[in-house]
């Protein structure tokens, strides 16, 4: 599970050895992000997101939980309950916004964890598995944060849950028992609301549960780094403790701050005001958005607005309600297969010159979907999104495989120190070099 | 190499090329897989409509009180229940087209009741994602076609409430309906 030169777990205090020799639960601790851990001396902080997001994770276990005791799962006072929280609750303000923008923020981490696995090449072999799970926590993660915006049960929740559930309804023959099954009714309800707490509640202990494979999943071949290569001995590598867990200390004070700032001062700006308007199934909010972590995906929904006919013919083949919900599903399913889509030997996007331009018009491709998905379901919007939804699959479908084949790599360094190395000789030659010059100056 | 002379023994001896004990094994596991099945059917069906819910399933209107050129909203299976009182121009408006070039093709004769084409009786959830299309109230906007306008993603309806133009695929569905008498019509 480790490299040989890992350090091994020696208990001091005898109550540590007791434990140890019983449950070697210590151990596993400081095997895991302890000094037992060897990592890649040369991540940089990009490699600070996965802690990150295991931050966010807990942050919202534990005000999520705390919520619990004081929200009320019924439909005709759920509403209520979570004005109760804001006004009545002591530090029920501060629990709620820090429950709502944690969720932001768990995602802001994941998505630049996500992106950084897609540049630096994290996908690929041996660390598929990793990548799997990722994804699954990922789909885990948007089934929670979904249910957990519908519990406060306001206009935005309602219509949220009707949309989304209304996806289901898409399918073919089976899609309304499907959708009127899930929502225990024809529309969102008291059954609904109250399936959906049950679910908010049990779906972040899968999450963690997953989240444990995805960490023992990388921990069988080690972390990677920004060089992609791999390590090759003790040279290349630092324990965990006390090496990341200080970087990744430095970064967790950036995020506390980050947090904090929006937390304080801005609570509702990721939020919509029409979600402080009680559920009303009577009338729809002129605009219904998801919440700014969806967008992309909404996006490519809406980007669908011609049926797919057989030309010529008229008949349907796949309305086009279908094809949008296919779309976006298929949007992040496709991402389950990119370790056998993206066939380069080389890992770390660094070494890539065209994977990495291309790398650049995914982010801003992915960054107008986001946008247009906020946006109103006009034009310019609905044309655009459909340019960018079908540059998304072709970048990974089309794209992604050709560069794979036709590129040249640039060379890569021989080992992890040997890069580590050659950057600090680098430094070192341009003070020296600054010097002379400075004193020509002079 | 014990082992294998004893499996050949035990197929040999009951001619049958299965043992005895891959029997009990494929029955005592099939038994169980079949229990746990049944035992999964109460587990997803408890998700469905319950009984109060479905008790609701009927809905009494009263259209005396609507105004040609005006609508209603009720309220059937907790979702909303647009009853509009076309006028002339709104019904000569819904024939002039040809039902045929429809994305859902469907006349306005077929969509209302024998002799009562005025009474134009729809549920009020856009065919698309389920949103309120607009239209039922005072003032409201009535779309490109003078009938519904969904805002959330821009599906318009005509004054039949069939889809003209956006992303739903069907016109807004009539639910089954019966007149109990000249102002009184019993949904569901």
């Amino acid at each position: 599970m480790s490299f040989p030169w890992a350090e091994h777990y020696t208990p001091k205090h005898p109550v540590m050895k007791w434990v140890d020799e019983r449950l070697p639960l210590p151990r596993l601790v400081y095997n895991a992000v302890g000094g037992g851990y060897p990592v890649p001396r040369n991540l940089n902080y990009f490699w600070n997101f996965g802690v990150l997001a295991g931050v966010a994770l807990t942050i919202q276990l534990v005000t999520g939980i705390i919520l619990a005791m004081h929200y009320a799962a019924n439909a005709g006072i759920a509403f209520d309950s979570v004005e109760h929280i804001m006004r009545n609750v002591n530090s029920g303000w501060l629990l709620r916004y820090a429950h709502a923008n944690g969720a932001s923020f768990f995602f802001i981490v994941v998505y630049l964890h996500i992106f950084r696995g897609l540049f630096f090449g994290s996908y690929k072999a041996p660390r598929e598995m990793v990548w799997l799970l990722g994804i699954v926590i990922f789909l885990l993660m948007m089934a929670t944060a979904f249910m957990g915006y519908v519990l406060p049960w306001g206009q935005m929740s309602f219509w949220g849950a009707q949309v989304i559930t209304g996806l289901f309804a898409a399918i073919p023959v089976v899609g309304e028992p499907i959708q009127t099954w899930l929502l225990g009714g024809f529309a969102p309800g008291n059954a609904s609301l109250n399936r959906f707490f049950s679910l908010h509640y049990l779906l972040p202990f899968v999450i963690l549960g997953v989240v444990i494979l995805h960490i023992w999943a990388l921990h069988i071949p080690g972390s990677s780094n920004p060089t992609g290569v791999e390590v090759k001995g003790p040279q290349d590598t630092v324990p965990f403790h006390p090496y990341y867990t200080a970087k990744d200390g430095f970064g967790l004070g950036i995020f506390l701050i980050l947090f904090a700032l929006v937390l304080f001062f801005a609570p509702n700006s990721m939020g919509h005001p029409d979600n402080y308007i009680a559920a009303n199934p009577m009338s729809t909010p002129a605009h219904i958005v998801p919440e700014w972590y969806f967008w992309p995906f909404y996006a490519i929904l809406r980007a669908f607005t011609m049926d797919l006919t057989i030309p010529f013919t008229g008949i349907v083949l796949i309305p086009a309600k279908l094809l949008g919900v296919l779309a976006m599903f298929a949007s992040i399913l496709l991402l389950f297969f990119l370790s056998w889509i993206d066939t380069s030997p080389v890992r770390s996007g660094k070494y890539r010159p065209l994977f990495k331009k291309f790398f650049v018009l995914l982010v801003i491709d992915v960054l107008i979907l986001g946008y247009c998905g906020g946006a109103p379901a006009e034009e310019p919007y609905v044309m655009i999104s459909q340019l960018a939804a079908a540059y998304y699959f072709a970048h990974f479908l089309i794209i992604l495989p050709i560069i794979s084949s036709i590129e040249r790599p640039d060379p890569l360094p021989g080992s992890i120190t040997e890069a580590v190395l050659a950057k600090s000789k680098n430094k070192t030659d341009d003070a020296a070099g600054a010097v002379p010059a400075a004193a020509a100056a002079e | 190499m014990a082992t294998e002379v004893q499996g050949t023994d035990a197929v040999g001896g009951e001619g049958e090329g299965v043992r005895r004990r891959d029997f009990i094994n494929i029955a005592a596991v099939s038994f169980a897989g079949v229990g746990g099945v049944a035992v999964l059917a109460p587990l997803i069906n408890q998700m469905n409509p319950s009984a109060d819910v479905l008790a609701q399933a009927t809905t009494e209107v009263d259209l005396s009180a609507i105004e040609e050129g005006q609508a209603i909203k009720a309220v059937f299976r907790s979702q909303p229940l647009f009853v509009r009182h076309l006028t002339a121009k709104e019904i000569a408006e819904a024939d002039a087209v040809d039902a045929t070039t429809l994305r859902d093709p469907q006349t306005l004769e077929e969509r209302t009741v024998d002799g009562k084409k005025q009474w134009l009786i729809t549920m009020g959830v856009c065919t698309h994602l389920g949103c309120v299309p607009l239209g039922a109230g005072e003032g409201e906007n009535r779309g490109e076609f003078g009938g519904y306008f969904c805002p959330c993603h821009g599906s318009h309806y005509d004054t039949a409430a069939r889809i003209r133009k956006g992303p739903a695929p069907k016109n807004l569905v009539v639910p089954s309906y019966q007149f109990t008498s000249d102002t009184a019509v019993l949904v569901g």
